[in-house]
């Protein structure tokens, strides 16, 4: 056997058959031996039947993204043999079940049967085929091989008698494994043991939230955003926290203006959908000056679009979005852990700047399961609104008081001599209702001057690569994954290559881009939609010209891609990577 | 804003809940009596205008709390409920009243009022309904009556009329009243004890709009008051009164008592760590 630097084992088949919960369980087992993991997965819109893929890649170096080809595949049937097929690496290895179909004469890789449900059955388990499948694939391949029986106990074993047969089911695939006579030599295992956690991106932002201190949330059912307001509602409640499921996404967002004007931490997590829904309120909050932050988890649209399918399509309506002029901040996660950090972020950045935040996740990110470091949490301050001082005067508060940081003290219910009313008409310093030009325009600069230092702030992008590249790669969301994944390719054939990631969308960091693209001679914008709204959001605040690269299949981009387009750049034929 | 130093009062006298704004309504309004009847009702109950919120959505009668001495929230058109159930689920403690018009309730809210009713969060819903949109000087609104013409339905309006009391009784409402501008007596003792209920209170407010549907003399005629006798638990009997078209009775229409709440949970420190080792590999 050899060693590989990181190997990419898909499990394929239909929902229910048992096929998503082998992929599942090996990405559990290979974390838990120490491999650093990276899953994806696809699931059909419907709730019943349909075709599933689950992918894992594992590596002794951090993974962050999906990778390019597939090494290994497990077809459960014929359908997942069509669908994915063309996905296989140049050396590829299929499992399939012979039960089910025969692979054609035309596949010319390694082919291994396994009738996993004879094998199943002839351990006395008719129902273990995923536990069999994953049996035959770690005593082949190496991953969690030791750490199996654990998972399978942690798992399946709530019950004696289910813990025994899937044990036995378990056997039997290691036992097939190690009867078949082996064409191929791929193989891996944990180098060292590693502590780390295994989170999805959803859940990553559930704790994110909670550690940023949120005392309320709203929300509405939609995917791939559902499982946030699930994660909140089993913690948040007995935290003392406010939680409603609400009958709408405008009632979701309404409710965490009004617990935010009372003074709690509030958010709503949506799809674009919902986040079209929620426009007229986050105005509000941008002209009330009302703390909340807002996740949109993206999926391919526009309208119901593709619900189980990854884009990064609603920057424009997370940046533009608002009528009026309606500040806002928009903050894009590439990875699990950023979707903690920029979480935390997200909350401090709404409470000092009293300002609506947009977080946009995306589909490939809430579901996909990553292994990441134990966080530091000493780098996770929490940041509180600022409130009046001392004793107030009647008559005294000015609630939007125009002072040097264009940020006013917040006075929460309760406050003697404090009382206002926060409205979304213009308004003077006290909140009054005021329409004059003269006061629209004092308070419509004091909303936007107030986020001006993020413009020239430096925390919210990111240098990958070469210094001395000439084509640079600007980056946002889970692509910057893809992103950082091509420079490492690029690395192992000496093409020197750099990469921004700008982790906010909205203010622009503009300083710290403008020196990126000063730096080289090429810019490269790839993203996932098929307008390119980062790049024309990029060339409209910097006025220079980039060169857009745009994937709009419901797929994340893959390194290859990106690489690929950075040789057609430069003009130096095809990349060559196994 | 005027405001009172806590320390110094005894006892709060209606105009105490009045702020240096003046109301923004046409002389003869029906929402200056609502306004007055809630100054009343918050005196009667000696509230701290510190710890009331007082929200409202889009329309003449919506800027009310800028009138009123407390805490308020002038949000977008429709969405006052969601925001004040926001405020009472993230602060308890404070008093909370969601105020505005038959536009905001019963057309573009309307959506909201059936899940506020079965929620039974305890706010005060006080609607000023004048069967017409003023702001906007004059469309047909949603409690116009049949045929009724207006500029949006120059040949009459084609739909009929909401019965908003009805609504609230088929949702689950905890309390339902109607009073009118005109019998400000009542209207404040309705406002007081919808207060006093535990639970989400509903009090519909006949409120006429002398400027663009001036309907005193037509509600002077359809008025008329709840006999005494009728037993406010009774959801058969309150739901004939609340089906009358014809005319319209006034008074305490069903009261039920609020379900058990689970006591409030005391704020916890989040353990971020402890948290986090769920996910441990």
């Amino acid at each position: 056997m050899i060693q590989k630097e990181d190997l990419i084992i898909r499990v394929a088949g239909e929902s229910g058959d048992g096929s998503n919960a082998t992929g599942e369980m090996l990405a559990q087992a290979a974390a838990r031996s120490g491999l650093h993991v990276f899953t994806f997965r696809t699931t059909p819109a419907e709730i019943k039947g349909g075709p599933v893929m689950f992918q894992v890649r594992a590596s002794n170096n951090p993974v962050r993204s999906m990778g390019d080809a597939v090494d290994v595949m497990f077809a459960f049937n014929q359908e997942a043999w069509d669908i994915n097929h063309t996905s296989l690496a140049h050396h590829p290895v299929l499992l399939f079940d012979p039960d089910e179909f025969t692979p054609p004469a035309s596949y010319t890789g390694a082919a291994y049967p396994v009738p996993i449900g004879r094998i199943a059955l002839e351990a006395g388990n008719r129902r273990g085929k995923n536990v069999v499948a994953m049996g035959v694939v770690a005593a082949m391949f190496g991953l969690g091989l030791s750490r199996l029986e654990d998972i399978v106990r942690a798992k399946l074993g709530k019950k004696v008698e289910y813990l025994e047969s899937n044990l036995a089911a378990l056997q039997a695939g290691i036992d097939y494994a190690h009867g078949l006579k082996r064409t191929d030599k791929l193989w891996i295992e944990a180098s060292t043991e590693r502590e780390h956690y295994v989170m999805t991106g959803n859940q990553a932002i559930v704790a994110g939230a909670l550690h940023a201190g949120v005392g309320f949330f709203a929300g509405y059912p939609i995917t791939p955003a559902s499982d946030i307001m699930e994660g909140i509602a089993s913690t948040l409640p007995k935290l003392g926290g406010g939680y409603l499921q609400a009958e709408d996404e405008i009632a979701s967002i309404m409710a965490c203006v009004g617990a935010s004007y009372a003074g709690k931490k509030a958010m709503t997590a949506t799809s674009g959908p919902g986040l079209a829904l929620m426009g007229e309120a986050i105005g509000l909050a941008s002209m009330a000056e009302i703390p909340v932050v807002v996740v949109d988890a993206q999926r391919g649209g526009p309208s119901t679009g593709l619900p189980t399918k990854t884009e990064q399509s609603d920057l424009n309506i997370a940046v533009y979005g608002g009528h009026g002029d309606s500040p806002r901040i928009v903050l894009a996660p590439a990875s699990v852990a950023e979707c903690f950090s920029l979480t935390v972020w997200a909350f401090n950045l709404a409470e000092e700047y009293q300002s609506p935040v947009i977080i946009l996740s995306d589909y490939s990110l809430s579901f996909r399961t990553e292994t990441i470091a134990p966080f530091d949490l000493s780098r996770y301050p929490v940041v509180h609104r600022k409130q009046p001082e001392g004793e107030i005067q009647p008559k005294e508060y000015q609630r939007y008081h125009v002072n040097g940081s264009y940020v006013s003290p917040m006075a929460l219910p309760g406050t003697p001599n404090a009382s206002y009313t926060a409205t979304g008409l213009e308004h003077d310093e006290f909140g009054n209702p005021a329409y004059t030009s003269e006061f629209h325009m004092m308070m419509t600069e004091k909303r936007w001057h107030k986020l001006d230092a993020l413009k020239s702030s430096r925390k919210y992008v990111r240098r990958f690569g070469d210094p001395s590249a000439k084509v640079g790669i600007i980056c946002w969301g889970t692509t910057a994954g893809a992103g950082r994944g091509a420079i490492h390719l690029a690395r192992q054939e000496e093409l020197p290559l750099a990469m921004l990631q700008v982790e906010m969308l909205s203010p622009l960091p503009v300083d710290a881009i403008q020196e990126f693209i000063d730096s080289v001679e090429v810019v490269l914008v790839p993203e996932v939609n098929y307008q390119g709204q980062f790049a024309k959001l990029i060339q409209a605040e910097m006025g220079i010209r980039v060169h857009s690269l745009v994937q709009y299949a419901g797929m994340p981009f893959s390194r290859l891609a990106i690489l690929r387009k950075v040789h057609e750049l430069m003009e130096i034929g095809e990349p060559v990577v196994d | 804003m005027s405001s009172i130093p806590i320390s110094d009062v005894v006892v709060r006298k209606p105009a105490d809940y009045k702020t240096d704004l003046k109301p923004i309504w046409c002389p003869g309004c029906g929402d200056f009596a609502v306004l007055a009847a809630i100054q009343q009702s918050l005196a009667a109950l000696q509230i701290d205008p510190k710890d009331l919120v007082i929200v409202s959505g889009i329309g003449c009668s919506s800027r009310l709390p800028g009138f009123v001495e407390s805490y308020g929230l002038h949000t977008v058109h429709g969405r006052s409920l969601p925001a004040a159930q926001g405020i009472k689920l993230a602060r308890p403690e404070l008093t909370v009243m969601a105020v505005g018009g038959d536009g905001d309730y019963f057309s573009i809210g309307a959506g909201h009022l059936p899940h506020a009713f079965r929620r039974d969060i305890n706010i005060t819903c006080i609607v000023m309904d004048n069967e017409i949109y003023g702001l906007t000087k004059g469309q047909t609104s949603p409690t116009s009556p049949h045929g009724h013409v207006t500029k949006s339905t120059p040949m009459g309006n084609p739909a009929f009329p909401l019965r908003p009391l009805a609504l609230a009784l088929s949702s689950g409402a905890t309390y339902v009243a109607r009073g009118f501008s005109s019998q400000p007596k009542q209207l404040a003792e309705l406002i007081r004890k919808g207060m006093e209920h535990q639970g989400f209170s509903f009090i519909q407010a006949m409120s006429p709009c002398v400027t663009f549907y001036d309907t005193y003399k037509i509600y002077k005629e359809k008025v008329y008051q709840i006999p005494a006798d009728h037993d406010p638990h009774d959801v058969a009997a309150a739901m004939r009164y609340a089906m009358e078209a014809d005319r319209m009775p006034l008074g305490l229409i069903y009261q039920a008592t609020p379900a058990e709440r689970p006591a409030p949970v005391e704020p916890k420190a989040f353990d971020t760590l402890a948290y986090l080792a769920r996910y441990q590999a």
